[in-house]
């Protein structure tokens, strides 16, 4: 089983993106989970929501303490939260941010998915939208097939330019 | 077609194709999204029930038994404290003898304030004379309440029924689901005693002590001639779609010496415990009890019985462990963990069993044994 964490703040989409990441996986004839942690949330407040994925039936309903990766959307919750807790040894990292990054004893990877969503005009009401292009990143990192990714993203959105960002950040990652 | 959804959206998906003529609910947290979407269905023309927006959960059960009594299809769901609010409904329904479909997500009861899984809510209503199945994914919410309809309404039946699911542990967490196509599975509602609108009588004369006795028996007789509808209806689920139930899912039982008994996830997470048990070569099994109400004979003889109960009665014990206990004389470790939505992870279970101590209480968390 392949456990993931996503970091982000309230509105940002971190649950629509674990959603997309579930649907994601079941495409690629996998079983996966995608779980919101439901607090005291509001806008803007840091939050976490889960993925689960595997080759058989997932029958786990507690909470990811030890995941196999983390997903950081805004670098800014990293002040308020230690974002590597529980991670594996060994364990993955991707962040959203133009500057390379370092932890020892994991591996980060990251790109910058605000710029491309602002390159894409991928905004609403002002925001730029992450949860979509971030589908791209992971794709490259072999989370989820590309295909699969774009797949998920248009079941669930028309606007074609989620799909050029997931494929812009795919590119840059991969480059 | 397979999709990932949510169990709250699931059920509202479930409950499209089996189209009541009326719905009436009030929302509550983790329920609403249920009627929400059910809002949502019946606005777009999806479907082609009425929906009654109530302005309260007693209300709701109200116009759910007046729209049931003339004899169509019903269906409403709420959570917790909505679920308490109709309770005096909730027993005039079943005995009014109303096949009305109820999806309950199992929310701890107030003070403190707590909207997480705890399964009190759905026990304190263990008595009224309504079914109640309790799931533990996302897919079998949605058989569960496709069948549920079809229990409900069967001639052999007509008693309400309750599809219990966790709070948030799977009303919102988004999961794999395959739905089907329909077809004839439910048949036409046919209430032999509704009312009809059009020829006005008198309903509701007193009823006295030479003839109240025989409405009880009469429940009781069909809550025993459920059993047997269910065996059907699920059978017949499973030769038309292809998923199995049963009233309990039992896991590695046939061998085991101690057999964990839990509700909902946590016994589907039970069964993560058992495997990490048996590679420690301990013989342990589980057996997740779907059906509440009509309580099915566990086959329990000669087996340690680990019972973890998301619920409590004060004075007296675990629901579940309860009920067992009135059942079998099997030794029996009543472990007390997940209320008001308590995280316990397979790890914490397989620890129930390895330290079990036959005959006694555990408090998981407190760690008292009494």
């Amino acid at each position: 089983m392949f456990e993931i964490r996503i970091h982000s703040r309230g509105g940002q989409g971190g649950v629509t993106a674990a959603r997309l990441l579930a649907m994601a996986a079941l495409h690629d004839g996998k079983y996966a989970t995608a779980c919101p942690f439901y607090g005291a949330e509001r806008r803007g407040a840091p939050i976490v929501s889960f993925v689960r994925i595997d080759d058989k039936p997932i029958k786990v309903y507690s909470q990811i303490r030890q995941p196999d990766m983390v997903v950081v959307l805004d670098t800014s919750v990293m002040d308020v939260v230690d974002v590597l807790h529980g991670l594996k040894k060994g364990g993955r990292i991707f962040i959203n941010s133009a500057g390379k990054r370092e932890f020892a004893g994991f591996e980060c990877r990251n790109v910058d998915l605000t710029g491309i969503a602002l390159r894409e005009n991928l905004v609403v009401s002002g925001s730029p939208i992450l949860n979509t292009p971030v589908l791209g990143a992971l794709a490259s990192m072999g989370i989820i097939t590309a295909e699969s990714g774009k797949r998920a993203i248009r079941e669930m959105f028309s606007d074609e330019r989620n799909v050029k960002a997931a494929e812009a950040a795919y590119k840059e990652m991969s480059a | 077609m397979k999709k990932i959804a949510t169990g709250n959206k699931t059920v509202a998906e479930a409950v499209k194709q089996a189209a009541p003529t009326v719905v009436a609910a009030y929302p509550i947290t983790p329920q609403t999204e249920i009627v929400e979407q059910i809002a949502e269905f019946v606005t777009s023309g999806q479907m082609p029930s009425r929906y009654i927006a109530v302005e309260s959960e007693h209300s709701a059960m109200a116009a759910c038994i007046g729209a049931s009594i003339t004899g169509v299809r019903t269906f409403t769901a709420t959570s917790s404290h909505g679920l308490l609010y109709m309770h005096e409904m909730t027993n005039w329904a079943a005995g009014a003898r109303l096949p009305i479909v109820m999806a309950n997500v199992n929310r701890s009861l107030g003070p403190g304030w707590n909207i997480w899984a705890e399964h009190t809510d759905a026990l304190q209503e263990r008595d009224t004379g309504w079914l109640q199945v309790y799931v533990s994914s996302v897919q079998e919410a949605y058989d569960a309440t496709l069948m549920a309809f079809r229990i409900a309404e069967h001639n052999n039946v007509l008693l309400p029924v309750m599809v219990n699911l966790d709070g948030f542990l799977l009303s919102h967490i988004m999961q794999p689901v395959d739905t089907v196509e329909l077809g004839d599975f439910i048949p036409a509602i046919h209430l032999p005693h509704a009312i009809d609108p059009r020829h006005p009588a008198g309903y509701g004369t007193l009823t006295g002590p030479d003839q109240q006795f025989r409405f009880r028996w009469d429940i009781e007789r069909s809550m025993r001639d459920s059993v047997k509808v269910i065996e059907e209806t699920e059978k017949e689920f499973a030769r038309r779609f292809g998923r199995k139930y049963g009233f309990t899912e039992d896991y590695r039982c046939e061998d085991a010496e101690v057999i964990v008994v839990a509700m909902g996830t946590l016994g589907k997470e039970a069964e993560v415990a058992i495997d990490l048990l048996r590679n420690e070569g301990i013989k342990a099994g589980s057996m997740r009890l779907r059906w509440l109400r009509p309580f099915p004979k566990l086959n329990l003889k000669g087996k340690q019985v680990v019972i973890i109960d998301r619920d409590y009665s004060f004075g007296r014990g675990g629901i579940l462990a309860t009920e067992i206990m009135a059942q079998t004389k099997e030794e029996v470790y009543s472990v007390i963990a997940g209320l008001g939505g308590q995280e316990v992870t397979y790890d914490d279970i397989a620890g129930f069993v390895r330290t079990r101590r036959m005959g006694e209480e555990f408090w998981f968390g407190v760690n008292a044994h009494v």
